[in-house]
């Protein structure tokens, strides 16, 4: 591997709720143009290092670096400098903290889908992919509202047209986003988080709820977006079939801690992986 | 991408008519002020048509809050006050604040906007141009007051946020009944003698009805505007899901303080046209009920619809002032009826309300809008599906 720095460097993050540790020390890399999968069970931790990721939440302690700048940092003050039972505590201490909005985040190139999906309800399929162009457009609310923007409405409106053409979509552009199927809603969600233009797409258990064959769609889907769009892409997944088939590397996690790391073949084969997931034998 | 570049004839349609309405509706609005006969029936038709223009204008404003951005505030009446302090404050003529503040001096204030621009302009010309400045000027000041609340309020969510704007704006109703801005506010003695409707005139035209219409519709216009900009969708994502909103990149905080100022400069526009309308204001009038009334309105119209606001308004209004007068009057038709005494009027009104709450809870519009283009195209396909059907037999 090249001395590339990695898009995505994540570094020590703890996550602690009251009593309970929902994130580890969890550090992990995502290198550019590459999928790599956080996988485990029910409650392992997974959608909590999501929202640490995108600040959601700000973690109790550690670091993610976005394209080898700090973006999120945190170490154990206040109340929780007491109660912090994780490692590295003196770690961070001696810089700031840095806690940005999730809003901030998506604005430096991390876009992300939800595991229940959270489309704009009212709104068309067509809307829900131009709101998602607002934040990158220049213009502020006199020239929206005096309509000085015309040009800059006209690209958003011609961007998400083509999106949607591209992504299949451009038939149901008039209805209403909760009136799809729900496998297009999928699909839907990952061209609003496409629209917003990112380098990183994270996606929250994007085949939760399908059924094989849409499965094996998406799997193609995910890999011809990452073509397309130049994307780096990190997921969390369940379904085995998904990760083994197009993720680069794989990360498995289980009570908040990593047990395995390695290319999926290492992992289908990896006895504390089985252990986790299937269960410890009492002999 | 034709489809959306190109106007289709039902729009262009409903665009004209929707011209002639308006300027038909202007016409006869300048016709009751100049030459209709002052009788029982017009006397009644416009102070109703004044106060529902106004009230449309404050309830679209508390729409934009509430049925566009999600945000549940209930200062409403708070900056009403503010704008309808603020606009009497600079159009009282300098010569009446002696008999105005007449406990605090003559007061703090020694100018008069309308007059200083009647001076340069002449009376008529000052009086539009400065009702309009002072109107303008109240909206601002009612948007500052919204940014500073604004900063620790919106941090809040749902109930929490319209208790706290709630509290907010009684404070400010307190603060303008203190005698230590006496000089200023008159302290709790009422504003007087400032520039009313009546005064608004273009050479010998009287425009008291058609002046409230006019800046309604003006700022309802700005609002529907706004609405349907790139802003306006960022509002919705706000109100339809915080959390994807702000994963999209939209900032939170950013877009609910814009739709707070934004309204609230138009709640000061209409608390300026209120404190017109009534010729004398006090800050006692404005109480939580206030709020209640317009949010009333807003829930019988529809949550998210501009038309619908502005429909409920002039019915609210009309029933409330002019319809339902008789309960109150003790007699119905020449019948002597006994319990149609004071108040009975609040007891029907109380029910009615309750009524379309239960049975009509999405208003009368829901979250769609009145448009001609809309009713034309409803009518084209029915025309073309009935002369289907007639082709068939």
């Amino acid at each position: 591997m090249s001395e590339k720095k990695p898009v995505l460097h994540v570094e020590n993050i703890t996550m602690q709720f009251g009593g309970v540790m929902a994130v580890n020390n969890l550090s992990l890399d995502v290198p550019e143009g590459q999928i790599i999968a956080l996988i485990g069970p029910n409650g392992a931790g997974k959608t909590t290092a999501f929202n640490c990721i995108t600040g959601v939440y700000e973690p109790t302690n550690g670091l993610v670096e976005f394209c080898g700048l700090p973006m999120v940092r945190n170490f154990p003050h206040g109340k929780m400098k007491k109660q912090y039972q994780g490692e590295f505590a003196d770690k961070y201490a001696h810089d700031p903290v840095i806690k940005p909005s999730p809003d901030k985040i998506t604005e430096l190139g991390i876009a992300r889908t939800f595991q229940n999906i959270r489309l704009w309800k009212s709104m068309t399929v067509f809307d829900n992919v131009l709101t998602a162009k607002h934040m990158r457009a220049d213009q502020n609310v006199f020239s929206a509202t005096f309509r000085t923007n015309a040009r800059e409405e006209k690209r958003m409106r011609e961007e998400t047209e083509a999106l949607l053409a591209e992504q299949d979509l451009l038939q149901y552009r008039d209805e209403l986003a909760t009136s799809l199927p729900y496998g297009l809603q999928r699909r839907l969600e990952i061209a609003r988080a496409l629209a917003t233009s990112p380098k990183l797409l994270l996606l929250d258990e994007p085949a939760a709820g399908m059924n094989p064959q849409e499965t094996a769609e998406l799997a193609a889907f995910i890999q011809q977006i990452r073509q397309e769009y130049d994307l780096t892409i990190f997921l969390i997944e369940h379904h085995m079939d998904l990760v083994m088939q197009i993720s680069d590397y794989i990360y498995v996690i289980d009570f908040g801690s990593e047990i395995a790391r390695g290319v999926p073949q290492a992992i289908q084969n990896d006895q504390r992986v089985i252990d986790a997931y299937l269960g410890v034998s009492e002999e | 991408m034709e489809k959306t570049l190109k106007k289709d004839p039902a729009q262009k349609a409903g665009t004209a008519i929707a011209a002639c309405l308006i300027a038909a509706l202007y016409i006869f609005l300048i016709l009751l002020d100049n030459v209709l006969p002052a009788n029982s029936f017009t006397l009644m038709l416009i102070p109703v048509l004044k106060k529902g223009a106004i009230y449309s204008l404050i309830c679209v404003s508390m729409n934009l809050l509430n049925g566009f951005t999600g945000l549940f505030s209930l200062g409403q009446a708070g900056f009403l006050l503010v704008g309808a302090y603020t606009y009497a404050i600079f159009s009282i003529p300098a010569d009446q604040h002696a008999a105005v503040y007449q406990y605090f001096d003559g007061g703090a204030v020694g100018f008069s906007i309308p007059e200083a621009l009647g001076k340069a302009l002449g009376e008529n010309a000052g009086n539009f141009l400065g009702a309009v400045v002072c109107i303008i000027i109240a909206g601002l000041v009612a948007a500052a007051f919204a940014a500073l609340i604004g900063i620790p309020v919106l941090r809040l969510k749902s109930d929490y946020l319209a208790i706290a704007t709630l509290g907010f704006a009684e404070i400010i109703r307190a603060i303008f009944q203190w005698n230590g801005l006496g000089p200023v506010t008159n302290g709790s003695n009422m504003l007087r003698k400032y520039t009313n409707f009546s005064a608004i005139k273009i050479g010998d035209i009287k425009l008291a009805t058609a002046f409230p219409f006019f800046i309604s519709m003006i700022c309802i216009a700005l609002i529907v505007l706004l609405i349907h900009s790139s802003y306006g969708r960022a509002f919705k994502a706000v109100r339809d899901d915080e959390v994807a909103a702000e994963a999209m990149g939209i900032s939170l905080f950013k877009h609910k303080m814009l739709s707070f100022v934004i309204s609230s400069f138009f709640a000061g526009v209409g608390g300026a046209l209120l404190a017109m309308y009534q010729t004398t204001i006090q800050a006692s009038a404005f109480k939580s009920a206030m709020t209640y009334e317009i949010l009333l309105i807003v829930v019988i119209g529809g949550i998210g619809s501009v038309s619908g606001s502005c429909i409920a308004s002039f019915l609210y209004i009309a029933c409330n002032e002019w319809w339902l007068r008789f309960l109150d009057s003790g007699s119905f038709f020449g019948l002597s009826v006994p319990f149609f005494r004071d108040g009975f009027r609040k007891v029907v009104f109380s029910v009615l309300i309750m009524v379309i709450v239960l049975f009509f809870s999405r208003g009368i519009m829901g979250d769609r809008e009145l448009s001609f283009a809309g009713l034309l195209r409803r009518h084209k396909k029915k025309a073309a599906s009935g002369a289907e059907g007639g082709g068939q037999a």
